[in-house]
């Protein structure tokens, strides 16, 4: 008893009750990690294929992806069956992608080795034996033996032509496409000019836009057609594929992303599809409303947005932290200024978006367009969502944390450091300039990595102001004037939000959330640790030493 | 004036501690450099500093001695108008340097403070490398021709009796250096811009015993070129490096004389009492 009243003195249990408010903590963090981690890279190694013979004489042929007791609530066999779930893809003939199947009815299970996992352009994957390669009305290969030699090459090919598509199709018809639109606008612009003063005579100018519309016109039809025909020369080979129930589908060879003998690969083999996966997931443009793909424009947009948005808070928020703390009469003013800075920063953020899209957006923006842009509407340029408001938008939500952080750095410098300077007959600017800035420089960017590990993860101010399903399109490309701050954007969170519950088939769609976080989450690590480097380095730099 | 040698025992150094008995050629009055008449002070109702008037001789070590808050460091401040960056502090009276009218309104604060140079009883290097702390008065004041900064920093540094620690070394920070280092470092920085008058607010109390005879043995030879005022607390130190010695006690000059008659033949009961360590 007493040893008890003792430990209890000692304060024993205060320990253990911190202690484990930390490990929840911990436990809390690891799980989640754990979770996202597994479930996200576990989503492109290649599963072998079932295939299940049922009694009733149905074949079921997918990817085995879960098992559970069937609940029966009150009866003895209640959760002691089980059933499986199956990923059949094939989505254009058996209309859904997953089928649930009791063990009960299952006759019996095989691997069948001819059995193909397809990735293909439409309808999600394609599951089935390869029987038929067929050139126009040419057979090139019959039975599953011979296409399966055949596939590597097609697939090998399909992926040189789509990228000789694509180079068309984005590069050289979006070129001549951006040429027509400049011509358009030209040409509305001197409509414009001649309601304002009706007397002037444009007749060389029109002339010089018709002829520009003209020659762009003409690169465009040829273009087309050239497209045109090589499509048409691409598209001739088509496999044909069996599914389990016997069903056949043609597939044009150009559709196929990927084609693999799931239960015949070797270890080494897994890897590579795995690999092969996993590059085109970062790399890729999203296919299939998000479902498919990759999300390079996802990472790109959000890279970009933090970055224009930390080039936007630094200066403004270092700037309003001097102002607070070097300039301003410290009086009740400027405690309730810093008060309200600190309160902002608890604003919720959609109330941030909500004025971003009005002030930025329509205010701003609306107004841009009015002046620089009028030939342009009504189709908006600035004035509608875009980077350069999501991330102003951004700037303001996290401008409080860079505030306060500085002015926290800026209250460090030691006085007799400015009174020093002061007393070389430096003035006040040259002081906080050449000795207090570089001072704080750590703690400035201490509020700057908040900033951004606020900004990268906030998703409902961007939902509002720029950040859109699918764009293409980046904000950056060889388009003069190179940095199109105008343009929509996607961004890591709201394609979280999108594949996870805006798709159109959400159950497939789930591994890709956790694909997606896990490089959301990478690339505020990264962000992070970029900044976190520099400000060590400032740190070595200006070392606090003896005493 | 007898020079005694010691040899520090722990560091192998030798230090020469001065005894002085000052000479006839060091008695001779000189031209005052720094005239304060009728100065009055006050922080808000505060009345800190009472008609302080007094003439400090050019290239002598003047010490401002007295206990705490009599306003030594007050008046100390006053001479390159620190004073301006505290908040409802009034002055009256007149504070003339080399002619130039400090205290006059009109007077330009950054011509004063580059005239009046300043070593404070914290060393305070910015956070920067040795070099730039050295030659940042060059800098603010638009220097930036690098033979002429490199040149003025090696002659500080030796100035200041640092040139050899650090030449291999000029571009590492200056916060990497020991207290006396950094302490020698800020009067290097003060002395770059070779100003007329040196301020010193206790420059020693926060160094070793080592690091004060050091910067000790610096303001002895420093006094050749530079008017120098040094408030201290420690008066064995005043003794040792100032030709006059102040005595302030709440907020009045009590006596002002040679510094071997003070230490030897106060006029004043109050100076000998402190002195000899009844009060303060």
């Amino acid at each position: 008893m007493s040893n008890l009243v003792k430990s209890f003195r000692r304060g024993d249990p205060m320990i253990w009750l911190t202690g484990s408010a930390l490990g929840i903590c911990m436990l809390m963090i690891t799980g989640l990690v754990i979770v996202i981690l597994v479930n996200g890279l576990s989503f492109f190694w290649p599963q072998p294929l079932e295939e299940a013979k049922l009694k009733d004489g149905g074949v079921v042929l997918g990817e085995m992806v879960g098992r559970e007791g069937i609940p029966n609530p009150g009866q003895p066999d209640h959760l002691e069956k089980h059933r499986l779930q199956y990923r059949l893809g094939n989505r254009d003939l058996t209309g859904s992608d997953f089928r649930w199947v009791n063990e009960d009815d299952i006759a019996g299970r095989e691997h069948p080795p001819e059995a193909y996992f397809v990735e293909r352009r439409e309808y999600g994957p394609l599951l089935g034996t390869p029987v038929l390669v067929k050139q126009g009305d040419a057979v090139l290969a019959e039975g599953p033996p011979a296409v399966a030699r055949l596939l590597p090459e097609l697939v090998a090919k399909a992926h040189r032509d789509r990228a000789a598509i694509s180079r068309i199709e984005k590069d050289e018809i979006g070129e001549i496409n951006y040429h027509i639109e400049r011509a358009r606008l030209r040409s509305r612009k001197l409509d414009l000019e001649a309601r304002e003063n009706p007397g002037r005579d444009m007749s060389r100018e029109r002339a010089e836009v018709e002829r520009a519309t003209a020659e762009a016109q003409a690169r465009f039809q040829a273009k087309t057609e050239e497209l045109q025909s090589l499509l048409e020369t691409m598209a001739t080979t088509y496999v044909t594929f069996r599914a389990a129930d016997g069903a056949e589908k043609e597939l044009r060879s150009l559709d196929i992303y990927r084609a693999y003998a799931a239960n015949q690969l070797s270890w080494l083999g897994r890897l590579g599809v795995y690999g092969g996966r996993l590059w085109e997931f970062v790399s890729g443009d999203p296919r299939e409303s998000n479902t498919e793909g990759g999300i390079f424009p996802a990472i790109f947009g959000t890279v970009m947005m933090v970055i224009i948005m930390s080039i936007i808070v630094v200066p403004l928020g270092v700037l309003a932290a001097l102002y607070l703390r070097e300039y301003a009469r410290q009086g009740t003013l400027v405690r309730t200024v810093r008060i309200a800075v600190n309160n902002l920063a608890g604003v919720p953020s959609i109330v941030f978006g909500v004025f971003g899209l009005g002030f930025f957006v329509y205010f701003v923006g609306g107004g841009i367009d009015r002046i620089f842009f009028p030939e342009a509407l009504p189709t908006p340029t600035f004035g509608t969502g875009g980077i350069l408001w999501a991330s102003l938008t951004l700037a303001l939500l996290t401008v409080p944390v860079v505030i306060v952080a500085s002015e926290e750095a800026l209250a460090a410098v030691p006085r007799s450091m400015r009174e020093a300077s002061l007393a070389m007959g430096a003035t006040k600017f040259q002081t906080i300039l050449r000795v207090v800035l570089p001072a704080a420089a750590p703690g400035i960017l201490t509020g700057l990595i908040l900033a951004m590990a606020r900004g990268a993860g906030e998703v409902a101010p961007l939902m509002l102001t720029g950040v859109v399903k699918l764009a293409p399109e980046l904000p950056l490309d060889g388009f003069f004037p190179f940095f199109h701050l105008d343009r929509k954007f996607m961004h890591l969170g709201f394609h979280i939000y999108d594949v996870g519950f805006q798709s159109p088939n959400v159950e497939a769609a789930k591994p890709m959330v956790y694909t997606t976080t896990i490089f959301l989450l990478l690339i505020v690590i990264a962000l992070n640790f970029t900044a976190i480097i520099v400000r060590n380095k400032l740190r070595e730099k200006y070392k606090t030493g003896a005493f | 004036m007898t020079v005694t040698e010691t040899a520090a025992p722990d560091t192998g150094l030798r230090i020469s501690t001065e005894v002085k008995v000052q000479s006839a050629a060091d008695r001779e009055v000189r031209e005052p450099d720094i005239v304060i008449k009728d100065v009055n002070l006050s922080y808000g109702d505060n009345h800190v500093l009472h008609d302080i008037s007094m003439d400090i001789e050019d290239r002598r070590a003047t010490a401002l001695i007295g206990p705490s808050g009599c306003g030594k460091s007050t008046l100390l401040r006053c001479l390159n108008r620190m004073n301006d960056l505290i908040d409802n502090v009034k002055i009256t009276g007149s504070i003339m340097v080399k002619g130039l009218d400090v205290n006059a309104a009109s007077t330009d604060v950054i011509e004063v403070r580059r005239r009046v140079g300043m070593v404070f009883q914290k060393s305070n290097p910015f956070p920067k490398s040795i070099y730039e702390n050295v030659i940042y008065g060059l800098r603010i004041a638009g220097i930036n021709d690098k033979a002429t900064l490199d040149e003025a920093c090696e002659r500080s540094l030796r100035g200041a009796a640092l040139w050899e620690e650090v030449k291999d070394r000029l571009q590492e920070s200056g916060l990497g250096l020991s207290g006396g280092q950094m302490q020698r470092v800020c009067i290097a920085r003060a002395i770059a811009v070779e100003p007329e008058v040196l301020l010193m607010d206790e420059p020693c109390s926060a160094l070793d015993p080592i690091a004060t005879l050091k910067i000790e043995e610096l303001i002895y030879s420093l006094k050749e070129k530079y008017t120098i005022v040094i408030v201290t607390h420690n008066l064995q130190q005043a003794a040792r490096v100032s030709d006059r010695t102040a005595f302030f006690w709440l907020g009045r000059l009590v006596e002002y004389a040679p510094t071997p008659d003070m230490f030897t033949k106060p006029k004043e009961k109050l100076t000998e009492d402190y002195i000899t360590g009844r009060f303060g």
